[in-house]
């Protein structure tokens, strides 16, 4: 889906650069992982997964939370007497549907989440979201996407359940402007960012996902689509087809990253360069002082990224940028050109980049190359550290605030942790 | 998996999507394992699904042998992969590997994961023995004079609980039986070791879970007996030495006389009379299940008041134990299921796995956990079994620390309004946590009240304010069971209405 799309899309000429496309063993999660945290961003909603005892495990205990305290996901698992009879699946599904929404009032969206099971026996979710909307109209939004591993990694899965929402999106109002931030952050960063821009002069600022699926931004021609997280393209294209325009800028994270993705958005609206300077004066030299600690430990270190949660490109632009580490190789599972443009005109020309995976071979690099620091999915960690690499998990980095800057730092220290460690230990 | 993990030399290649190379994980990370699974998966797309998949499988197969060069491979496909039917293991067996194929059939939409390893292992010591099976009719060869008996020990595997530990210890009182370890498997065995499990005298089935169906296999075709009591606990231990002896041919009175175990002495040791019947739930896998009741009620002195399992291939073995302990079996894969069944009985103590922990510190009641599936705590550091002597050490240790201390016990219910020290707090050396109360309890219970609704039986008499405040100064360990006897008293005796007064005729009828 986006790959195809990805291929085809070369927007403003942006230089291309050797990519080498591998094609074998993945190792990486489905996009159900990404329910693990859109479930505790918006607080109205449900995510209940179609599928097997091992999508069920997945979401349950793989992503490491464990949440057992009435989580706001479930599985509805796919029996062998599912498969028999579609028909019967459907009631099933519509009996639990009912069953849960009756346990959980407060729930005002139920996302239907595909997973490969349910797309390989073409259990129709989208006829069945439409059947469940109808039949609990007024209390309750039905909505599906597909998180399945054969049509998603990790956090695609975002993607495909935020483009589902831009439909329902209200209109912005002919002659209105808003700016639309796009990717799940934390509370605490979203907070950061809407004074920020607040103090730079744009007032009319709205955050997708939202904390409450009922409150939904509007969008329209009027709306500015600012991407926080760069795997958003096909919500990025599905906001554009409702009229929005999508800002071309580096994501926020790091100094230098955060304060261009602001300048960005400050352009659009012929905001002064000086204005923007003076909102971020504070904030971002207080940033580049905690940042310091960490450049130190992580200058001249090399560092390879294995393809896993999309986030590579422009973390290896801030840890080059900004941190003096020499990249080795960039993995991502796939390359979207149209949401990277600004990073990838920001990364060293030489620098290796790699798009899809071989795992084996990927390894094999990995031991040639012999980088300080490999960036990781948790399956292959201690394994490469039992060979003697440094790892860091790129779960972690999902999963944490690191956007903006005050956690300019503690994104560089996420990295400097594991080189931190081996120097502690002594045995 | 586990079997292909917990072996050397064996590969297999899983068709399956990317999003199951999670499972890589479950080795690396709950169980620390420095090296990658012997998994190579196929990872295909919804793009593959229109073409050829089978051709993809066969790219796999071929590049996972030219790579890893195993001496034996499995062959399997998850559950995405099971509905499109490429039929990997029979795609393999026609390439013509200069190898062993075991194509597998685990049909994972109605058998689970201890099911799908005890296959693993049954097929692939079937394969690999297929050349030696002896004619029917025929001897074993007779052990030469003078020589030592020796056994194999099978079931340890990747992802069981304390596996490591426990063939280890059971090797050691094999040896000191006088019994000679000809293998153990799958954990840590090769295709070759597989093929001389024939030479032992007799098998010990450690895990019935993972290697009951191979050893009545081999029992069939190699006439080799095998040792059916799993050692957990002194008890078992003993009865497992006893069949040792007779199936060896040795004198093992000796053994039987001189218990290494402290566990005997600790229970007797007057500290340990707090134990005497505490009321426990146990929930595991069947093995661990039927042992750990064994244990709580003949080694520590406690009540069983609950037993269940989710091996539903080994039932009717709980359901037995559980007609002998009085109590309702409960078979089920349901962990909302097990939670309703533990707010009802209010156990003080809940043995069970990773998913009772969870449950029991929603309830805040103390938990061991005795059985797989576990988290990453549950794979210690230090030698830690479960079976033979110093598995009941370690069991009785596991067991006596979440429990308040006696002494401390009293001391609460003296004095129970210490600001410090009193009903909502956490047993002294388990740090200063607090107990959820009542009200949050409800809350925070899952996915269903309804389940927890649903037991509050509507014939029970109701209680009087009175009666409720005077039931809150007895501590939160005993205050169920309290509870529950009164209940019982009023319900029996016709009382529609339990006042203070009912609550010490209950408490005079029944005793503590």
């Amino acid at each position: 889906m986006n790959r195809s799309a990805a291929a085809t899309s070369l927007p403003n000429g942006c230089s291309e650069r050797p990519v080498l496309r591998e094609r074998g063993q993945r190792e990486v999660f489905c996009g159900l992982t990404g329910i693990v945290w859109l479930h505790r961003k918006i607080q109205d909603a449900f995510f209940l997964v179609v599928g097997s005892r091992t999508c069920a495990h997945l979401i349950q205990s793989a992503a490491g939370v464990m949440i057992f305290a009435e989580p706001r996901f479930a599985t509805a698992i796919l029996e062998e007497r599912d498969l028999a009879g579609l028909a019967d699946c459907n009631d099933e599904l519509d009996r639990i549907a009912a069953q849960l929404l009756e346990r959980r009032p407060e729930i005002r969206t139920l996302f239907l989440v595909g997973s490969c099971p349910s797309e390989v026996i073409k259990l129709d979710l989208a006829k069945a979201a439409e059947r469940l909307s109808h039949a609990h109209r007024g209390r309750v939004r039905v909505l599906n996407y597909s998180g399945s591993g054969i049509e998603t990694t990790f956090t695609q899965g975002e993607d495909n359940c935020l483009q589902t929402l831009v439909p329902e999106l209200p209109a912005l109002p002919a002659g209105e402007r808003s700016l639309l931030v796009v990717g799940t952050l934390a509370d605490v960063v979203e907070d950061q960012f809407a004074r920020l821009f607040r103090e730079i002069g744009i007032e009319d600022v709205g955050f997708l996902p939202p904390r409450a699926a009922a409150e939904l931004p509007p969008v329209g021609p009027g709306t500015d689509v600012l991407l926080a997280q760069p795997f958003l393209g096909e919500t990025a294209r599905a906001l554009a087809a409702r009229g929005a325009r999508l800002i071309d800028a580096p994501y926020p994270f790091g100094v230098e990253g955060t304060l261009a993705w602001l300048e960005a958005a400050a352009a659009v609206r012929d905001i002064p360069a000086d204005r923007v300077r003076e909102a971020t004066d504070a904030p971002a030299s207080r940033a580049r002082r905690a940042l310091a600690r960490y450049r130190e430990k992580l200058a001249g270190r090399r560092i390879t990224f294995l393809p896993d949660s999309q986030l590579e490109i422009p973390l290896a632009r801030f840890l080059h940028e900004e941190c003096g580490m020499e990249l080795v190789e960039v993995g991502t599972p796939y390359l979207d050109r149209q949401v990277v443009t600004a990073e990838l005109e920001r990364l060293p020309r030489d620098v290796r980049l790699s798009e899809g995976q071989h795992v084996e071979r990927q390894l094999d690099r990995v031991r040639e190359d012999a980088p300080d620091l490999t960036v990781c999915g948790l399956g292959l960690a201690n394994p490469l550290e039992a060979e003697g690499f440094r790892t860091k998990w790129s779960i972690e980095l999902v999963f944490t605030p690191v956007h903006g800057f005050e956690q300019a730092a503690d994104l560089a220290e996420l990295f400097a942790r594991p080189l931190n460690r081996m120097e502690r230990l002594a045995v | 998996m586990r079997i292909a993990t917990s072996m050397e030399g064996v590969h297999y290649v899983l068709h399956a999507p990317q999003g199951d190379t999670y499972a890589d994980l479950l080795f690396t990370m709950i169980e620390r394992r420095p090296t990658r699974p012997s998994v190579t998966y196929t990872t295909f797309q919804a793009r593959d699904l229109g073409a050829d998949t089978a051709g993809l499988v066969k790219q796999t197969l071929r590049d996972a042998y030219d790579r890893f060069r195993p001496r034996a491979m499995l062959v399997g496909e998850s559950c995405t992969a099971e509905l499109i039917q490429d039929q990997p293991g029979a795609l393999a067996e026609s390439m013509d590997f200069p190898v062993p194929i075991v194509p597998l059939e685990l049909p994972s939409y109605s058998r689970k994961e201890n099911w799908g390893a005890s296959e693993t292992f049954y097929h692939l010591v079937r394969t690999l023995l297929a050349g030696r099976i002896p004619a029917p009719g025929s001897e074993p060869p007779a052990r030469p004079e003078g020589g030592r008996p020796s056994a194999n020990l099978l079931g340890p595997s990747a992802l069981g609980f304390r596996c490591r530990d426990d063939a280890r210890e059971i090797a050691g009182l094999l040896e000191s039986l006088g019994v000679d370890v000809n293998v153990v498997a799958p954990e840590g065995a090769t295709p070759e070791d597989l093929q001389r499990i024939p030479d032992a005298d007799f098998n010990v089935c450690l895990y019935p879970e993972i290697a009951h169906t191979t050893c009545a296999w081999l029992e069939r075709m190699f006439h080799q007996p095998f040792v059916k009591t799993v050692p957990i606990g002194v008890g078992a231990t003993r009865d497992f030495i006893a069949e040792v002896g007779e199936l060896a041919g040795l004198d093992v009175s000796d053994a039987l006389s001189t218990s290494e175990s402290r566990l005997p002495w600790y229970s007797r040791s007057v500290d340990s009379t707090y134990l005497t019947g505490k009321r426990v739930f146990i929930f595991a896998d069947a093995t661990h299940a039927v042992a750990a009741a064994r244990i709580a009620r003949e080694e520590m002195g406690f009540d069983v008041v609950g037993l269940g399992t989710y091996s539903r291939e080994f039932a009717r073995e709980v359901r037995q134990a559980a007609k002998e302990y009085g109590v309702e079996p409960l078979i089920t894969d349901d962990y909302l299921e097990v939670e309703a069944r533990v707010a009802e009985l209010e156990p003080e103590l809940v043995l069970g796995t990773q998913m009772e922990r969870h449950i029991a510190k929603r309830l805040g009641i103390g938990c061991a956990v005795i059985s797989s599936p576990v988290h990453v705590q549950d794979f210690p550091a230090r030698y830690s079994p479960q079976m033979g002597w110093e598995g009941a050490n370690v069991i009785f240790d596991a067991w006596v620390h979440p429990l308040m201390m006696g002494l401390e016990e009293h001391l609460l219910t003296m004095f129970r309004d210490d600001f410090e020290f009193n009903d909502e707090a956490m047993p002294s050396h388990l740090g200063h946590g607090r107990k959820p109360a009542a009200g949050e309890r409800s809350e925070a219970a899952p996915a269903d009240g309804n389940h927890l609704e649903d037991t509050v039986d509507t014939t029970v008499a109701r209680w009087t304010e009175d009666a409720e405040q005077e039931l809150k100064k007895i501590p939160f360990f005993v205050r169920g069971k309290a509870r529950r006897n009164t209940e019982r008293y009023a319900t029996e005796q016709g009382v529609a209405s339990i006042t203070v007064e009912t609550l010490y005729d209950a408490k005079a009828h029944f005793g503590r």
